[in-house]
């Protein structure tokens, strides 16, 4: 294989891990533009949207095209319930309160998870075949690409439910300045429920497309989530475009140094460029 | 007109935190007196070790008010450095650990500087990242680390001729060490830099106007909980002859947090409570292992819900209140 094959082949699997960050980061800033906090119980939503999955096909015998968007509704359902039960009741509304809250929940939706599911770990199938495609040389998994395209699908959607949509408008409203939103009568605890929903929906949707590629587990969302939250950061903590660039960054970073350095470092190259980006640009790449 | 009782009570009242401390150490002193059970010590002795890390993270969380999600990285420092620097290096055991907590020292600057410019999220990222870097390197280093499977045969620590090499020696060893880190941290909050300190946690522009230099607050007692958790590492190594990485992956700082928090951010005598719950609880439900983690949860939810500032100054400050409304009546 060529030198071009290769970086084809890195380019296209950091491109396609990248996407799947971005997803997750766009659910971390979602929320932390209408509450101000890190939801750390995102890293959840990603493992709930494979399990469910999982479930829906073997448990519930549904096709893909039924347990697919079931799976991403039952997590948004996940996100409101972790809003109105654990969130919204805190007496405090300290920040570092909040956010020790959501470790909380994240810790108990794990110990469910490993109850109802067990530790195993489980296989679910890719959307499309899994024969590989050949462009330019290089092998691309057909989920890969399925993967690309619908996180496209979804990254426009946000961006017509953010500019088109009265729930959208409402929430940058809230995300701009909450109390100017709730004097003009912008309904804000509604709002920051439905961010909790949309970040459900956005982790879930991360959880259901990136299992099939790595397997699934109750805890396979710790790390990914985590990368997903790196990505925010990267690109800007809650600056929407900052979260896809800076998922795209951090999956070719990773890709390209494990391909060229070493794949057990991978982890490593990833969190020390970060930290280095943070002490160029201590806004991340488009954090104004 | 005073009575002697009365003069008593302002006595103990006066000199409420100097007698608590000479209370525990009496208590300490004779502890394994009472306590034979080896197994129980060592449970004892572990939560001395967590409380040094724990107190240091609570100065940064509940004093500072900022967020740390990696202080388990600073405690693999110390275990690891002082690990390799005894066995692979062959170096004295106590200067060891005060080079490795230095090294530490220096570590947290390079990453408190850039982190600490920020607010609180990038700090979090910035510690976790940290964190989960270190981890990597203990799991994928291996002829240095020893990989996975830990690395063995730490020496044990000595004094003169005096080896600590059994449970009852750990005791007197680590809560020495735990007592000294307390005292430190109860003297520090009533000092200007504990004062400075807690006002940046309440609101650090009002702070920075009134003189408090809040970066270099931030900084300093950041570098000060590293280094009491580069102590407890290596205290952890000799104690234990044995280290493995999963004593210093993310879960164990996020334990870290939930023990500052369950004893009340900012409240020093919290900490040592909130520890000894946190470490004690896995062996209390046992029983139930399958929902351990749930459990786990929970109390942490439930407490920061309810008792958003600790267990301990949660139900003191309930109690004060009910006292003062039944005097009212």
């Amino acid at each position: 294989m060529s030198g071009f094959q290769d970086l084809l082949q890195f380019v296209f699997a950091g491109v396609t891990s990248g996407a799947i960050y971005a997803l997750i980061a766009l659910g971390f800033c979602v929320v932390h533009n209408t509450i101000g906090i890190v939801n750390f119980a995102q890293v959840d939503f990603v493992s709930l949207g494979g399990m469910f999955l999982f479930t829906g096909l073997f448990w519930g015998g549904l096709p893909m095209a039924l347990a697919l968007p079931g799976a991403v509704a039952g997590v948004t359902l996940v996100g409101i319930v972790v809003e109105r039960l654990g969130v919204r009741p805190s007496r405090s509304q300290n920040h570092l309160v909040l956010i020790f809250l959501t470790i909380g929940i994240s810790i108990i939706l794990r110990g469910i998870m490993k109850l109802v599911w067990g530790k195993n770990r489980m296989a679910v199938p890719p959307l499309a075949g899994e024969e590989p495609l050949r462009i330019a040389g290089a092998a691309i998994l057909p989920q890969a690409v399925a993967i690309l395209i619908i996180t496209a699908i979804a990254i426009g959607l946000l961006v017509i439910f953010f500019r088109g949509t009265r729930l959208g408008l409402c929430m940058r409203a809230v995300a701009s300045n909450q109390t100017a939103a709730s004097v003009v009568g912008i309904p804000v605890g509604h709002v920051k429920a439905a961010s909790f929903a949309l970040a459900g929906g956005l982790g879930g949707l991360a959880g259901v497309l990136v299992t099939p590629i790595t397997t699934l587990s109750y805890d396979v969302g710790v790390l990914l989530g985590l990368k997903g939250f790196a990505a925010a950061i990267l690109g800007g903590f809650g600056s929407f475009p900052g979260a896809v660039l800076g998922g795209v960054m951090l999956g070719l970073l990773e890709s390209l140094s494990a391909g060229y350095w070493s794949s057990a470092y991978k982890d490593v190259a990833a969190f020390v460029v970060l930290l280095f980006v943070l002490f160029v640009r201590p806004k991340g790449l488009l954090g104004k | 007109m005073m009575t002697a009782k009365d003069n008593l009570f302002y006595f103990i009242y006066l000199h409420r935190t100097g007698l608590t401390v000479l209370a525990l150490s009496v208590l300490l002193l004779v502890w394994p007196l009472l306590e034979s059970n080896p197994y129980n010590l060592g449970l004892s002795n572990l939560i001395a070790i967590y409380a040094i890390v724990v107190l240091g993270l609570n100065l940064f969380i509940g004093y500072a008010g900022q967020i740390s999600l990696g202080h388990a990285a600073f405690f693999a420092i110390g275990a690891y450095g002082s690990a390799i620097g005894t066995t692979t290096l062959g170096g004295p055991a106590w200067p060891v650990m005060i080079v490795v907590a230095l090294a530490v020292s220096l570590v947290a600057l390079a990453v408190g500087l850039p982190a600490l410019k920020l607010s609180g999220h990038y700090l979090a990222m910035a510690t976790l990242g940290f964190n989960i870097v270190v981890y990597s390197i203990l799991v994928q280093w291996d002829h240095v680390t020893g990989g996975p499977s830990g690395f063995s045969g730490i020496p044990y620590l000595s004094i003169g001729s005096v080896v600590f090499d059994n449970e009852i020696a750990f005791h007197y060893l680590v809560w020495t060490v735990a007592m000294i880190a307390l005292l430190l941290c109860l003297n520090l909050v009533r000092s200007g830099v504990g004062r400075g300190l807690a006002a940046l946690a309440e609101d650090e522009t009002a702070a920075a106007a009134l003189g408090v230099d809040t970066r270099r607050a931030k900084v300093k007692v950041f570098i000060l909980s590293a280094v009491l958790a580069s102590v407890a590492g290596s205290l952890f190594a000799h104690c234990y002859a044995f280290v493995s990485p999963d004593s210093f992956n993310i879960f164990v700082s996020v334990d870290f947090v939930i023990m500052v928090v369950v004893g009340g951010m900012g409240s020093i005598w919290g900490t040592l409570f909130g520890t000894a719950l946190i470490t004690l609880l896995p062996e209390w439900i046992e029983a139930l292992e399958s929902y351990k983690d749930i459990i786990h949860g929970l109390i942490l939810v439930l407490i920061l819900l309810f008792l958003p500032q600790g267990l301990v100054t949660g139900i003191v400050d309930a109690v004060r209140t009910r006292i003062a409304l039944s005097h009212h009546d």
